[in-house]
């Protein structure tokens, strides 16, 4: 087991994922109530990550249904994308 | 005769397989299969049901061969088993129409919008990727790329194969909109191929115009997008000569026109123009409906066909509007002011239309070494037949071309 897969066992790591590509980002603003899309990931690089959620939902419209009720999009965007699903061995 | 089978194929097979590279490959297997078998064996009485059969046997082979899918087969099976069978075959068991549910998932908003246009003609009109490519003036490598990474996107960000409910469907219009008016105009001037118009594209624009016009029958962009394919097609007959020649607006044979589409477009322009600020399909509807009208090219209102154009310039910008003003310009203004207007289109370089109606400027300002320059630039850029023959014919028809006196 390498240096970094002990970190479970070590009780020192508690949650994380594997995001998949950029090309699978969906942005979502909601402006005067209303929601707006963008086909790709954060437009500005200058915008960086505050908080994330984990969300368990059959496809992208639900989440970015839920997506546009998180009250950030409202100040902020919010990139929704898929988590790497690995194949066990 | 596959083109209309193909597309409904397809999209009842992205739905029950929730795969659109499965679907392809399979429903292209079923096509192979068909073409094998029907020559000898007769043609199915049910050949939508038998293409089906076939593709989902494909698809569970490959399911079962392919480990990576199979947590989805388990899925598959599940769902087709409690499938609602009424929606899987209809009352006469043959297969139903899926293909509105695949048009919006192509269009989903969260595609680029060159994407959504792009992958829309491929699954739903079949178009093959060159075709696709002329139809958006890009290489053919950019388009397959675009097409690739498209499908990439459903795949992996999951978006699903369903039509939005109500409420979200307002927002995904605009798109689908487009993508219809998109294969109206390729069956209307095909990119490649013998044939001008080709009536299973254009026919197909105008019943997934009318489809989208039945769910939304309020949406004034959908009237005036039905409006204007109805006023465009009214002009098919006279649009082509005997031998498929293109003949122009200006020689068409206007008793030729379908007064029944003209009719039924009109009254649905005055529905798209009533209200608040019309949208860009209205307007253009609107343009449609004077030429429409008039008896004679030399008749027709063209001031107005100018202010129509400025009004659709401002609601929706585009070099291709600015094409068509500076011709209805010329007929108000003359050659030389429609002429001053292309000079500034230069993003429309590729597009064989520009080089066209430049020339044909050219030629009536009697300047025939520059409009020749400019035929044979259409030439080179143009892509279906009686185009070709049409521009050869012009250049052959200029001055300079003929034989000189001298010559031996």
């Amino acid at each position: 087991m390498s240096i970094w897969g002990s970190s479970a066992d070590a009780g020192v790591k508690i949650a994380g994922e594997a995001l998949q590509g950029v090309e699978t980002a969906t942005t979502v603003r909601v402006k005067d109530g209303e929601r707006v899309l963008t086909d790709g990931p954060f437009a500005e690089t200058r915008e960086v990550i505050g908080g994330f959620y984990l969300l368990d939902v059959p496809d992208l419209d639900a989440a970015l249904d839920w997506a546009a009720r998180c009250p950030g999009a409202k100040y902020g965007s919010i990139e929704v994308r898929p988590i790497m699903v690995f194949d066990t061995p | 005769m596959f083109r209309e089978e193909w597309s409904r194929l397809l999209a009842t097979l992205v739905r029950q397989l929730g795969d659109l590279d499965l679907a392809e490959e399979v429903a292209a297997d079923a096509v192979t299969a068909a073409l094998e078998h029907w020559p000898t064996d007769g043609v199915p009485t049910r050949p939508a049901a038998w293409l089906l059969t076939v593709a989902r046997r494909r698809a569970l082979d490959r399911l079962r061969r392919d480990r990576a899918y199979a947590a989805r087969l388990a899925l598959l099976q599940v769902e087709v088993d409690r499938a609602e069978p009424a929606q899987l075959a209809t009352d006469d068991g043959d297969v139903p129409d899926e293909r509105l549910r695949l048009f919006f998932t192509c269009c989903h908003p969260a595609l680029p919008l060159e994407a959504q246009t792009a992958l829309t003609l491929h699954c739903l009109a079949g178009f093959s990727t060159p075709e696709v490519a002329r139809a958006f003036l890009v290489p053919p490598a950019t388009m397959a790329q675009r097409i690739v990474r498209a499908k990439r996107k459903i795949r992996d960000a999951r978006i699903p194969y369903r039509v939005p409910d109500a409420a979200t469907l307002p927002g995904w219009l605009p798109g689908v909109l487009r993508v219809i008016y998109l294969i109206f105009t390729e069956g209307y001037a095909a990119s490649s191929g013998a044939d001008l118009i080709r009536d299973d594209l254009a026919d197909e624009a105008i019943r997934l115009a009318r489809i989208l016009h039945r769910l939304l029958p309020g949406d004034r962009e959908i009237i005036g997008l039905l409006a204007l394919l109805l006023l465009v097609d009214a002009r098919r007959a006279a649009r082509t000569g005997p031998s498929g020649e293109l003949v122009l607006l200006a020689d068409q044979d206007r008793s030729l026109w379908n007064p029944d589409l003209i009719g039924e477009g009109r009254r649905l322009v005055v529905a798209a123009l009533t209200g608040s600020a019309p949208g860009p399909y209205a307007l253009q509807a609107a343009i449609a409906a004077v030429h429409d009208e008039a008896a004679t090219v030399a008749t027709t209102d063209w001031p107005q066909v100018v202010a129509l154009y400025d009004v659709l310039g401002s609601v929706a910008p585009s070099p291709l509007v600015e094409l068509n003003r500076a011709v209805a310009v010329a007929m108000v203004d003359g050659p030389a002011a429609g002429l001053a207007l292309l000079d500034t289109l230069d993003s429309l370089g590729a597009y064989h239309l520009l080089h066209a109606t430049r020339a044909d400027l050219l030629r009536q300002l009697g300047r025939p070494a520059d409009a020749a320059a400019a035929y044979r630039r259409a030439l080179e850029l143009v892509g279906n037949e009686p185009e070709r023959a049409f521009l050869t014919r012009r250049l052959a028809s200029l001055p300079q071309n003929r034989a000189m006196p001298g010559d031996a």
